[in-house]
């Protein structure tokens, strides 16, 4: 009986949801951070179909509408993480150094609970991102939060180009020199990975390309080349189709990465981590689509001991597009108050500090024409808080996503998970959680260096 | 007139401070003498608000507080619409045993044993690990220094953050730490059955209640003054049971909780809780105890998936509102400096700025039986303290000044010299 009352709450999913399906209603009197027009003191959101359509103070709306009181409340434009593994049921194809031909929009775990926190963190968009295992990882997905769908691809954000993730550093070099002793060993061989791969797919291009001309003519007999996923993908790169985002810690290793880039004519790429990009800042401001860092995050690894909580004022006054991101499912529930610690180091302007993550992260992921402030004919994505974002005392109290509510801390319940184990009797109390990072799933090649290389492993 | 000559005094020992600063090879030290905070805000936390007030500095303590008060020898630092806190204890964390958290040959806070209470975690403290001063310039002056492992893993020690050896730091408080059997996970990797976690659960309170009894034992034939062989373990323990040294216990899951409390009530020992995630399931249990707890981090997960999101951030306050005395920790090792955002959220999500301040400063100083000496801004205590232009527990608000036993403790660290050195390069972009 238990079993099939868990088999139903796993078919079913039974527990409220705080969401809305009306998409037409007002914020009424709230102020509004535009990010990208300063801001609104008691100003008015008119939404309609999930996009803004009209922003201003007393605004004249339909009298039946549905009004959200946000006297005394401040909106902002619903907070993008540019490096996240929540909602995904597998992080890591670690099996090559280079795994372009797989997408993590095949593994969208659309039940995962993570999702949820993160919305009641003020949280709208992640970009579900492949692991740091190797040099060049799997292709990502950007999500929207739409929680409480079935369908993974629901959540899916269509508009969003195509991303792939990179890896510099220690992970690759241990994943796989380390731990199946092939190339990379070192940073050298991440280097010679790279443009490997880069010259095969150039090759590729070129097999192909002659096929294509020979194939054209009269009786011809050409055979076509093998298909490669993998190496498609790789001159889609080079043909500037996607968007790098590439793990890397060290300014030795970023350096190398912007090099190359340029050396193939790529100007898509953005560095994520980048704990010494303050080091290189005049380099990725030049030729990079910008940082997405962590706030104040050191230590963990050797390639993290000489960081610097400093890091988002240096890359932001060298004009680095730059964003913070949380490669955590612990993180992303606050990523304001990560924003807000860039004015205790280096003190940014609340403007410079909001912007690190909505519109910069927007502009790194391709969807700023969408997402990432709040102005007229964008869509409706937004969070209120009842002070301002950037305080410790804020405290996120409405998520919408498209002008849908999926979180609203006066109402929601408490329990908001959609899928329970059904072999599970007892709830397991876990006291740490060792989930959502970059080195999911390659556990297995290091359980027998007789040491916890786990606790942290971004 | 004087006062002006002073000032004037002062600038010019602040320019040639600042101009030695500049030099090839030149350190800023920890500076000891007589300091005079003038004009300022005290939150005293244990005397409310102070405005306009003086804080007198010598020898290492505060020695006085009032208005218009005179020194003469004394380096004089403008507080004016600035304010002074006491500075806050950090209840439990690696800061300084461990130095690159992946990194094995750094890691000291973990020995081979599973009943080591001998360990000293004050022995592996490295007074020179360059997260100290990352972390006390966000106003985090002492900190518990946590050994972890076994059931007993060692013992921790209270460290101020500052000295150039583990003595010159030790806050005068040691307690021995106990892992209270655990029916909880380690981490969501832990991937035994059920039956397993109970079953060793189970083993582990056998074990527990079996080292408890020689203990005790070893305790009545020492105070009975027999000649005992070297057994350090129980020499150790044996302290707890005389009532020399507190016992630590370190447990989370309600259930293991409202064991512990019934395990520990039955034997005549000091004893804090510590962790205590799930203490809001069983808030008024704990109150009724009367045993304080231990508790962080705040910025954490739920223990539970089915857990409401912010279960984490409003423990700390449900234990408070029910009457335990609270004290806060970040567990963490290289970012303790984010201790005041965990006491911010703590206060956002129902404890009150009050109450979470005195979580890192008088609470933790009253648990562990230093109250006489830190946790509040009063004539005769250490001057442990530091200056703010605003809430500290906002990351907006800049902490300009710090002491540490009355050493004025410069305000830089690797990160902050990192920054100096790359803000503005050059050469830049040019070759």
């Amino acid at each position: 009986m238990k079993y099939l009352l868990n088999f139903l709450l796993l078919v079913v999913p039974l527990f409220g949801m705080a969401q809305t399906k009306s998409n037409d209603f007002v914020i009424k009197n709230g102020t509004v951070l535009t990010i990208t027009n300063g801001t609104l003191s008691h100003t008015d959101i008119w939404v309609e179909n999930g996009k803004i359509k009209e922003l201003g103070p007393d605004l004249k709306v339909p009298a039946n509408i549905s009004v959200v009181d946000a006297s005394d409340k401040y909106i902002m434009p619903g907070i993008i993480d540019a490096h996240s593994h929540i909602a995904l049921e597998a992080i890591n194809e670690s099996t090559s150094p280079i795994t372009a031909e797989v997408w993590m929009g095949d593994v969208i775990d659309p039940f995962d609970v993570a999702i949820y926190r993160a919305l009641a963190g003020g949280v709208t968009v992640t970009h579900a991102m492949h692991g740091s295992a190797n040099a060049i990882g799997g292709q990502n997905v950007t999500l929207k939060l739409r929680y409480g769908n079935s369908d993974p691809l629901a959540l899916r954000m269509t508009e969003a180009p195509r991303t792939i993730k990179f890896a510099l550093g220690e992970n690759p070099t241990r994943v796989h020199g380390r731990g199946k002793n092939m190339q990379p060993r070192s940073r050298m061989g991440v280097e010679a990975v790279i443009r490997n791969g880069f010259e095969e797919a150039l090759q590729y291009k070129r097999v192909w390309e002659e096929y294509e001309k020979a194939k054209s003519q009269k009786n011809s007999t050409a055979v076509p080349p093998a298909f490669s996923l993998r190496l498609e993908t790789l001159k889609d790169i080079l043909a500037g189709e996607i968007i790098i985002h590439c793990h890397s810690y060290r300014a030795d290793e970023i350096y190398m990465l912007i090099q190359v880039c340029r050396e193939y004519g790529i100007d898509k790429i953005v560095f994520s981590h980048v704990n010494e990009g303050f080091k290189v800042a005049p380099e990725l401001a030049a030729h990079t689509m910008g940082a997405s860092i962590f706030s104040d995050w050191w230590a963990y690894k050797f390639e993290v001991y000489y960081s610097t909580a400093y890091n988002a004022a240096v890359l932001t006054k060298n004009g680095v597009l730059t964003s913070i991101n949380s490669d955590s499912g612990e993180v992303i529930r606050h990523l304001y108050h990560e924003a807000a610690k860039s004015q205790r180091y280096g003190g940014l302007s609340d403007e410079e500090a909001l912007a690190l993550i909505t519109i910069n992260p927007a502009k790194q992921l391709g969807i700023d024409p969408y997402v990432g402030s709040i102005e007229v004919g964008k869509q409706a994505d937004l969070v209120v808080f009842d002070h301002h974002p950037l305080s410790i005392y804020a405290i996120p109290q409405m998520t919408f996503v498209d002008g849908i509510k999926y979180f609203d801390r006066a109402s929601d319940e408490a329990d908001q998970r959609l899928k329970i184990n059904p072999s599970e009797l007892i709830e397991p109390i876990f006291l740490k959680e060792h989930d959502h990072n970059c080195m999911q799933n390659v556990d297995f090649y290091f359980t027998n260096f007789g040491r916890n290389l786990f606790e942290h492993r971004h | 007139m004087e006062a002006l000559k002073y000032k004037l005094l002062v600038l010019f020992l602040g320019f040639t401070i600042f101009c030695q600063a500049q030099e090839d090879g030149e350190f800023l030290k920890p500076e000891t003498g007589t300091f005079l905070l003038q004009n300022a805000t005290l939150v005293t936390v244990t005397q409310g608000m102070k405005e306009n007030t003086d804080l007198l500095i010598v020898d290492g303590l505060i020695q006085r507080i009032g208005k218009n008060l005179a020194s003469i020898d004394a380096q004089i630092i403008d507080c004016t619409e600035k304010f002074v806190y006491p500075g806050f204890i950090d209840s439990g964390n690696r800061l300084g045993l461990v130095e690159v958290s992946s990194v094995a040959e750094t890691q000291d806070f973990m020995e081979i044993g599973n009943v080591t209470p001998n360990m000293q975690a004050l022995t592996a403290v490295n007074p020179n690990s360059v997260a100290i001063p990352v972390t006390r310039v966000n106003g985090v002056t002492s900190s518990i220094a946590l050994p972890s492992g076994g059931l007993f893993p060692g013992t921790a020690a209270l460290i101020h953050l500052n000295g150039y050896t583990p003595d010159q730091m030790y806050g005068g408080f040691k307690a021995i730490l106990l892992n209270f059997p655990s029916s909880a996970r380690t981490s969501t990797l832990d991937n035994r059955t059920d039956e397993k976690v109970q079953k060793e659960a189970e083993e582990a309170q056998q074990k527990l209640d079996d080292i408890w009894e020689r203990a005790v034992t070893y305790q009545r034939l020492k105070s009975a003054g027999a000649t005992l062989d070297y057994y350090p373990e129980m020499e150790h323990l044996s302290k707890v049971i005389a009532g020399e040294i507190t016992l630590l216990i370190e447990v989370n899951a309600a259930v293991d909780i409202r064991r512990a409390i019934k395990w520990v009530q039955d034997k005549n020992v000091t004893a804090i809780l510590s962790g205590v995630s799930e203490g809001w399931r069983i808030a008024e249990e704990i109150a009724s105890s009367g045993l304080s707890v231990i508790t962080g981090p705040v910025l954490t997960i739920p223990t539970r998936q089915s857990d409401r999101y912010d279960a984490a951030y409003t423990n700390p306050g449900l234990l408070a509102k029910a009457g335990v005395k609270v004290a806060l920790r970040t567990n963490d090792a290289e970012n303790v400096r984010n201790l005041p955002f965990h006491a911010g959220f703590a206060a956002a999500y129902g404890m009150g700025i009050e109450e979470a301040l005195k979580a890192v400063t008088i609470h933790p100083a009253e648990m562990f039986g230093i109250a006489d000496q830190v946790g509040s801004l009063e004539e005769g205590k250490f001057a442990n303290l530091f200056i703010s232009d605003g809430d500290p527990f906002e990351p907006r608000s800049q902490i300009s000044h710090l002491f540490i036993k009355g050493y004025k403790i410069p305000m830089t660290n690797r990160q902050i010299r990192l920054y100096q050195e790359f803000n503005e390069r050059s050469p830049g972009l040019e070759q």
